[in-house]
């Protein structure tokens, strides 16, 4: 099963390495992981998501609680909350092609914020199946390059993260 | 007053009330042996070895219950106190070592002796920190105590580049510590606590599984009133030994891959288990799949919720100190007027004393070869079971836990997680600081003593008069006898050729060397070696070479498949 996983850690050098370690170690699955200061910059927050069965995923939780570094941990899919990812694509943009580029990124809400005579790269936001979809859409030859930022994810409502 | 960071680490030291550092100079940590040169607070001693500072400040640690400091150089003498600091991790022993780094501009450089010191250990502490300003030393050093001493203690390393030991500050000690991040818990949910003694007075056949955590706890008293209140079988992890008193009838002896039948067989018929402090590893359950009963119910008592449920199933999780949850379940049964069930209780000692006639620890007591098992045997009369006993790796460690009975909780130290061969001399070193007056003896086999015997100069300079007692059968016993059993007799480079004179050794260190090859000598030879007590005594046994420890449980098998004598 998929799990995103959240956290608030200690902002402070190693901090990453201490949950990046303690995955390998482990031999758990990392598929994302996203990590920024708070508003709060004496904390970071991140977003883990990775796969493993419910045994698994409760000794992640349990040993990512255990380190130090670490003051809360939340797994997000054990109730309603909601995750975006963003994406980068560069994508031909020539003579035929140009009119096409925008119409697909216009319908996947996307947003074209640089141009060149030969190339679009446009900024798509959402969930991650919404940008494979995308992606899928393309031409695979139209794609140039892309770049994903991995899931944020944040409880519904009144689900809140804090120290 | 503005102190250099290497006047303020050693004030820390002296705040946190350290009596003994064990540790080894080198360029980074020059300036913090100058202050030690100064100082008259604490003690530092000497090592030969990094490893052995480690590890003597582990042994000190298990045998006193208080923090070990070790202090190291950065580079190579940071790595060769890696092993000491896996030790203390596997086995969560609370340690503090201090390791020099070079200067803060020279890190990342590939400056001479530097070693990414808090990357390496990362997977094998509890915590560590790197020391970046010379005003950060002394809330560092107060929380590196704090961590490695409470929850599930550990070891912390806190290194620290030589800048920083120049740098000044002002000093004053933190007097208290506050981490949003790290609130262990001791007392358990009172709920579950409820719960538990319910299924216990409920049991009809209830098995006690006693591990390390009773002794990190300080919980032996509590454990011996709880079990002999309600008059339940008790058996004890490799870690776990003098936990509860060896010598009561209500012991059922160590379970595990070397446990006793009795042990072994009660662990897989119980129908309600409690875990105290102990994490169904490997070597004690063996194959998860193998352990599972149907129908047996698990109350599972740990400070580490990670430990909970990680390779079984629990019924009844308790995550708090083991000392205060048995303190809590002693007073609910008290309270109450319920007990277990005696008739039932009757039938299950009777069919364990069944299991238990099955003499499952004889040997062969009429051969011409020196038996390892009676050496043990007649050390433990010989020391009235008093004596502190460390061991190193392997069978050796297994017939002194399996043979010597002990009584207390912090006199069996040996390294049970990581298995490291070469602990046994240096810890009894810690031991025999921590408490100068007791006997302290290193149970050990030939190959082991040679991983620190270099450590014999450390005995002599700071007069140990430890008792090593080698069980010498040329060969790496452990090894063999897997190769025995799983490997058609092939002893695949497990000989230990061109041993040295170990009477010479030990006599060239300054010390006092026996070789013992006759069974009708060994006797003699401990008595007269245990009477010296100014002198450390290294006793060289010729034992049987090809004993075996059993019982024994083949990896990945059940308890209920053991190999028996």
């Amino acid at each position: 099963m998929r799990h995103i996983i959240s956290l608030l850690m200690e902002n402070e050098a190693g901090a990453l390495s201490r949950v990046a370690g303690l995955f390998s170690a482990r031999g758990y699955n990392i598929e994302s992981l996203t990590v920024a200061p708070t508003e709060d910059e004496t904390l970071s927050r991140m977003t883990i998501v990775t796969r493993g069965s419910d045994d698994v995923i409760e000794q992640i939780t349990k040993q990512l609680n255990k380190l130090i570094d670490v003051v809360k941990v939340v797994d997000l899919s054990e109730a309603g909350h909601i995750e975006r990812e963003l994406m980068l694509v560069k994508v031909r943009a020539e003579d035929g092609l140009r009119e096409e580029m925008k119409r697909m990124s216009d319908i996947f809400r996307g947003r074209i914020i640089d141009v060149t005579d030969k190339t679009y790269t446009i900024e798509l936001t959402g969930a991650g199946h919404k940008l494979d979809a995308f992606l899928e859409a393309l031409d695979k030859g139209a794609i140039l390059e892309t770049v994903r930022t991995g899931a944020s994810g944040i409880g519904r409502g009144d689900r809140i993260l804090k120290s | 007053m503005e102190l250099t960071g290497a006047e303020i680490v050693v004030r820390c030291l002296a705040e946190e009330g350290v009596e003994f550092v064990f540790g080894y100079p080198g360029g980074a940590v020059l300036n913090i042996y100058d202050e030690i040169f100064k100082q008259d607070k604490f003690k530092h001693v000497l090592v030969r070895h990094e490893q052995a500072a480690a590890h003597a400040a582990d042994g000190y640690a298990r045998a006193t219950g208080r923090t070990g400091v070790a202090l190291v150089t950065s580079g190579p003498g940071a790595t060769n106190a890696v092993t000491g600091i896996a030790t203390a991790y596997m086995d969560s022993i609370p340690l503090v070592v201090i390791s020099g780094q070079v200067p803060t501009p020279a890190i990342g450089m590939d400056a001479f002796q530097e070693v990414d010191m808090v990357g390496i250990t990362r997977p094998c502490v509890k915590h560590n920190f790197l020391v970046k300003d010379v005003k950060d030393i002394a809330e560092t050093i107060r929380k590196a105590f704090y961590i490695a001493s409470t929850g599930r203690p550990g070891p912390v390393v806190v290194d620290i580049p030589k800048d920083v030991t120049q740098h000044k500050a002002e000093f004053s000690y933190p007097k208290s510590v506050k981490m949003r991040s790290y609130n262990p818990v001791t007392k358990g949910h009172p709920g579950q606590v409820k719960r538990a003694v319910q299924m216990l007075l409920e049991a009809k056949r209830p098995m006690l599984y006693t591990g390390g955590g009773v002794v990190l706890s300080n919980a032996a008293e509590e454990l011996t009133q709880f079990a002999r209140l309600l008059g339940f079988p008790v058996t004890s992890t490799l870690m776990g030994l003098g936990g509860y008193p060896a010598g009561d009838p209500q012991f059922t002896g160590m379970l595990g891959m070397h446990g006793t039948y009795e042990a072994n067989m009660a662990m897989q018929h119980c129908d309600v288990l409690v875990a105290i402090g102990a994490r169904f590893d490997d070597r004690v359950i063996g194959n998860p799949e193998h352990f599972f009963q149907d129908g047996r119910r698990i109350i599972h008592i740990d400070i580490d919720p990670a430990s909970i449920a990680k390779r079984v199933k629990v019924d009844v999780p308790i995550v708090g100190s083991v000392k205060e949850v048995l303190a809590e379940m002693v007073k609910l049964v008290r309270a109450g007027k319920e007990r277990p069930d005696p008739a039932a209780l009757k039938t299950w000692w009777t069919q364990i004393e069944l299991w238990r006639s099955r003499d499952c620890m004889k040997y062969d007591r009429d051969s011409s070869l020196i038996k390892p098992q009676y050496v043990i045997e007649k050390m433990h009369e010989i020391t009235r079971g008093e004596a502190y006993v460390t061991s190193d790796v392997g069978q050796h460690q297994m017939w002194a836990a399996q043979y010597y009975k002990f009584d207390q909780p912090r006199h069996w130290i040996n390294s049970g997680g990581l298995g490291t061969m070469g602990f046994g001399l240096p810890a009894a070193m810690g031991v025999q600081f921590a408490h100068p007056e007791a006997t302290v003896a290193c149970i050990t086999g030939e190959g082991s003593i040679q991983m620190n015997i270099q450590e014999l100069a450390t005995c002599k300079q700071f007069n140990l008069p430890l008792k090593v007692i080698l069980l010498n059968n040329r060969y790496l016993g452990m090894v063999r006898q897997w190769q025995e059993f799983f490997y058609g007799n092939r002893y695949s480079e497990s000989y230990m050729d061109a041993l040295p004179d170990f009477v010479k050794l030990a006599e060239s260190y300054g010390h006092v060397g026996m070789r013992i090859e006759q069974p009708g000598d060994v006797e003699g030879a401990l008595k007269e070696a245990f009477a010296l007590k100014e002198r450390l005594v290294f006793m060289n046994f010729i034992t049987d070479q090809t004993e075996n420890v059993y019982p024994m449980i083949p990896a990945g098998k059940g308890l209920n498949e053991m190999i028996l004598v």
